[in-house]
C-alpha cells in the first residue's frame, strides 16, 4: 500500500501543517519508505492479544475531583503571542 | 590545587565540598570557564545561566557551612533543554519555542535543586527530542568530545537526542546531566560518548514540566562519568509525583549502596535475537568480552530468547509519532511559542507548525496523523500497541529466568556529522538495541566498556526488571570495575 500525493496532502491538513506542492513529492516518498518497512509488523500474529497503551502494568490512579491548583492569569498568559485583557488574542474567526 | 575540579566525579566532588579543600563556587567557576573555552565549539549549551550558577554555588557554599548534608550542594550540572526550567528560556531545540520561558519548575529539576545542585545551562538536543545524533536541533549539531585516531578532523556527533548533555559531560563542561530516554536518547549518546546513561523503570521519574515527545516512552534519567553518580543523581531525580498520573508511588531505594551489591549467583541473559547480521565484530567481541566479565565476577550466564525483538522499532516508529502528533497538537501558534501569522486562523495554525517544527519532527507528526486516522487506526496503531504487549511479554518471561540482561547498546560506535542523514529509516536502526526497554518501561543503563579500533568508546547494556534499578546498578558497577574504562576523550577541560 503507498501513499498518493493527494493523502500526503490530507495528512498535512489534518496534522494542520502547511506543505507547498513542491514539497509533496519528496514526503510522499520518505513516508512510503517509512511505511514500506513498518509493514514488517503485518508478520506478527497478534491474535488474542490485548493492546498495552502505557509502559510497564500499573494502574492509572484516580485523585480527588477538587481545585487546586491555578488562579494566575498573569503567569499562564506570560508567554502569549498576543492578547486582549486576560484572553489569549487570535485573528478573527466569526464575521 | 594540583587536581582539575573539572575531572572530579560526584562523589570525588561531595567528598571534597564536604572537607572544604575547595568551594563551591570554585566548582562552578571551573566549568564555567571551561563552558566559555570549549562550548562556542562543541555547541553542547544552548544557554548558560553563568549568573544564577554562581548564585546557587553561593548559597551551598553558605549551607555546606552550617553543616547542610544535601547530596547534591554545589554539585554542577547540565539541563536538557527540555525541561522546563522557571524562568529561563526553554525550546527543546525548535524554533518553536524560541521565545517560551517557562512559568514554573519541572519536578525532575526541582528535586535536583531541593537537594542543592547547581544548574550551569540547558544543554542543546534533537528537536522535541526526536532524532539519535543531534542534527535536528534548530541550533546547529553538537560535535562529539571523542575524536577518531586516524582521523582527527572528522567531526562526530554525541548521539541523540540528549547530545549536548552527553557532549557536555564527556568534555568536562559538567559533572553529570539530566537527560531523557524515549527510544535510546540517554543510552545511545552515553554510548557514543564514553559515558554512563541510565533510563530507569516508567513511572521513577516524573515527566511532569519535561517537554512531552511520546508521554508513555518518555524517561527522565541521568548522565554521568560513573556508574556511582549516575545513582547519586537518580536518587534525587526519581520519586512519587501527584502531579504526573504515571509517576509510580513506589519507595525509592538508595541506589548508590546498590552499586556496591556483589553480582554473584546473579543469572544475566544474553538475548541471541540482539545479534544482528550486520553488527561490526567489534561490537559482538565486546559483548562477549562483558559476558565473561560477569562470568569472572560471579554470575550465571544463560542464554534467553526475546523473539518479537526485531519488531520492536517497527512498534516504536507507530507508536512514539502517534503520540507526539498528539502531544505536538498544542503548537498552534496560539498560547505559547512561536506565532506565524496567517489570513484567518486555519492559516494561522498551518503557517505557524510549517514555520516552527524542523522536517524530522514535522515526517513524525504526520506519520502518527496517518496511523491515527480513520481507516488506518486498527491496521496501524491499534497492531502496535498489540506488538508491544508481546513486547512486554518477552521481558516478562526473560524475567522469570533471569535478573538482568546483557547486550550491546548501539549497533556502532559514534558516526561522523551528516551520516545517515540520507536515509530516515539508517538513522531510525541506531535505537534497534534500546527502543525495546522502552515500549516495556523496563530500566536500563548503558556502561562504557571499550573502544573500537578507531579509539572511539562503546557501550553495553544492562536491563533488568521494572523497579529493580538496584540489579542494574550492581551489575552496571561490576561491569565498570572489570572494564577499567580510563580512555579520554580529546576535547575536554584541562586537556
Amino acid at each position: 500500500m503507498a501513499l498518493d500525493p493527494a493523502t500526503v496532502r490530507r495528512i498535512a491538513t489534518l496534522a494542520r501543517i502547511r506543505v507547498e506542492d513542491a514539497e509533496v513529492d519528496k514526503l510522499q516518498g520518505e513516508l512510503n519508505v517509512i511505511f514500506g518497512w513498518i509493514e514488517q509488523l503485518n508478520e506478527v500474529d497478534v491474535t488474542g492479544v490485548a493492546p498495552l497503551t502505557g509502559a510497564s502494568h500499573m494502574a492509572m490512579k484516580m485523585r480527588e475531583d477538587v481545585v487546586n491548583d491555578g488562579g494566575y492569569p498573569e503567569r499562564i498568559l506570560f508567554n502569549a503571542p498576543d492578547r486582549a485583557g486576560e484572553f489569549f488574542a487570535v485573528p478573527k474567526v466569526v464575521e | 590545587m594540583t587536581q582539575v575540579l573539572t575531572d572530579l566525579t560526584i562523589a570525588e566532588a561531595q567528598a571534597g565540598l564536604r572537607d572544604k579543600r575547595f568551594s563551591a563556587e570554585e566548582l562552578a567557576l571551573a566549568h564555567l570557564h571551561a563552558i566559555e573555552t570549549l562550548n562556542p565549539r562543541l555547541n553542547a549549551y544552548l544557554s548558560v545561566g553563568h549568573a544564577q550558577a554562581v548564585e546557587q554555588a553561593r548559597a551551598a557554599d553558605r549551607a555546606l557551612a552550617e553543616g547542610d548534608t544535601r547530596p547534591l550542594l554545589g554539585i554542577p550540572l547540565a539541563i536538557k533543554d527540555l525541561f522546563c526550567t522557571l524562568g529561563v528560556r526553554t525550546t527543546a531545540g525548535s524554533k518553536m519555542l524560541m521565545p517560551f520561558i517557562p512559568p514554573y519548575e519541572s519536578t525532575v529539576t526541582a528535586n535536583l535543586l531541593r537537594d542543592g545542585a547547581v544548574f550551569l545551562g540547558k544543554a542543546n538536543m534533537d528537536e522535541f527530542a526526536m532524532g539519535s545524533s543531534n542534527m535536528t536541533s534548530h541550533f546547529g549539531p553538537v560535535e562529539n568530545p571523542w575524536k577518531r585516531r586516524r582521523d582527527e578532523s572528522a567531526v562526530l556527533v554525541p548521539g541523540g537526542s540528549s547530545g549536548g548533555s552527553a557532549a557536555a559531560v564527556a568534555a568536562r563542561l559538567a559533572m553529570g546531566a539530566t537527560g531523557t530516554d524515549t527510544g535510546g536518547s540517554i543510552r545511545q549518546p552515553a554510548s557514543f560518548c564514553g559515558l554512563v546513561g541510565v533510563k530507569p523503570t516508567y513511572g521513577r521519574c516524573s515527566r511532569w514540566g519535561v517537554i512531552a515527545f511520546a508521554s508513555s516512552l518518555d524517561h527522565p534519567g541521568p548522565f554521568a562519568r560513573t556508574v556511582r553518580d549516575t545513582a547519586i543523581l537518580l536518587n534525587s531525580m526519581a520519586g512519587h509525583d501527584p502531579k504526573d498520573s504515571t509517576s509510580a508511588d513506589v519507595a525509592v531505594p538508595d541506589f548508590e549502596k546498590a552499586c556496591e551489591r556483589s553480582v554473584k549467583g546473579l543469572r544475566i541473559g544474553v538475548p541471541r535475537e540482539y545479534r544482528s547480521d550486520g553488527m561490526p565484530g567489534e561490537i559482538e567481541a565486546l559483548w562477549q568480552q562483558g559476558i565473561a566479565w560477569l562470568k569472572a565476577a560471579g554470575a550465571e550466564i544463560v542464554d534467553v530468547s526475546l523473539p518479537h525483538t526485531k519488531y520492536g522499532l517497527g512498534t516504536y516508529y507507530i507508536v512514539a509519532p502517534a503520540e507526539a502528533s498528539s502531544n505536538l497538537a498544542r503548537y498552534d501558534g496560539v498560547r505559547f511559542g512561536r506565532r506565524e501569522n496567517g489570513e484567518d486562523l486555519r492559516d494561522l495554525y498551518e503557517r505557524t507548525r510549517a514555520e516552527g517544527f524542523g522536517p524530522e519532527v514535522r515526517r513524525r507528526i504526520m506519520i502518527g496523523t496517518y496511523v491515527l486516522s480513520a481507516g488506518y487506526y486498527d491496521a496501524f496503531y491499534l497492531r502496535a500497541q498489540k506488538v508491544r504487549a508481546l513486547i512486554l511479554r518477552d521481558f516478562d518471561e526473560a524475567f522469570q529466568r533471569v535478573d538482568a540482561l546483557l547486550t550491546p547498546t548501539a549497533p556502532s560506535a559514534a558516526f561522523a556529522l551528516g551520516e545517515k542523514m540520507d536515509d530516515p529509516i539508517k538513522m531510525y536502526l541506531n535505537d534497534v538495541f534500546t527502543v525495546p526497554a522502552n515500549l516495556a518501561g523496563v530500566p536500563a543503563a548503558s556502561v562504557p566498556a571499550g573502544l573500537d579500533s578507531n579509539g572511539l568508546p562503546l557501550g553495553l547494556q544492562v536491563i533488568t526488571r521494572s523497579f529493580d534499578e538496584e540489579t542494574m546498578f550492581a551489575v552496571s558497577a561490576a561491569l565498570e570495575r572489570a572494564a577499567g574504562f580510563s580512555a579520554l576523550p580529546t576535547l575536554r577541560a584541562g586537556a
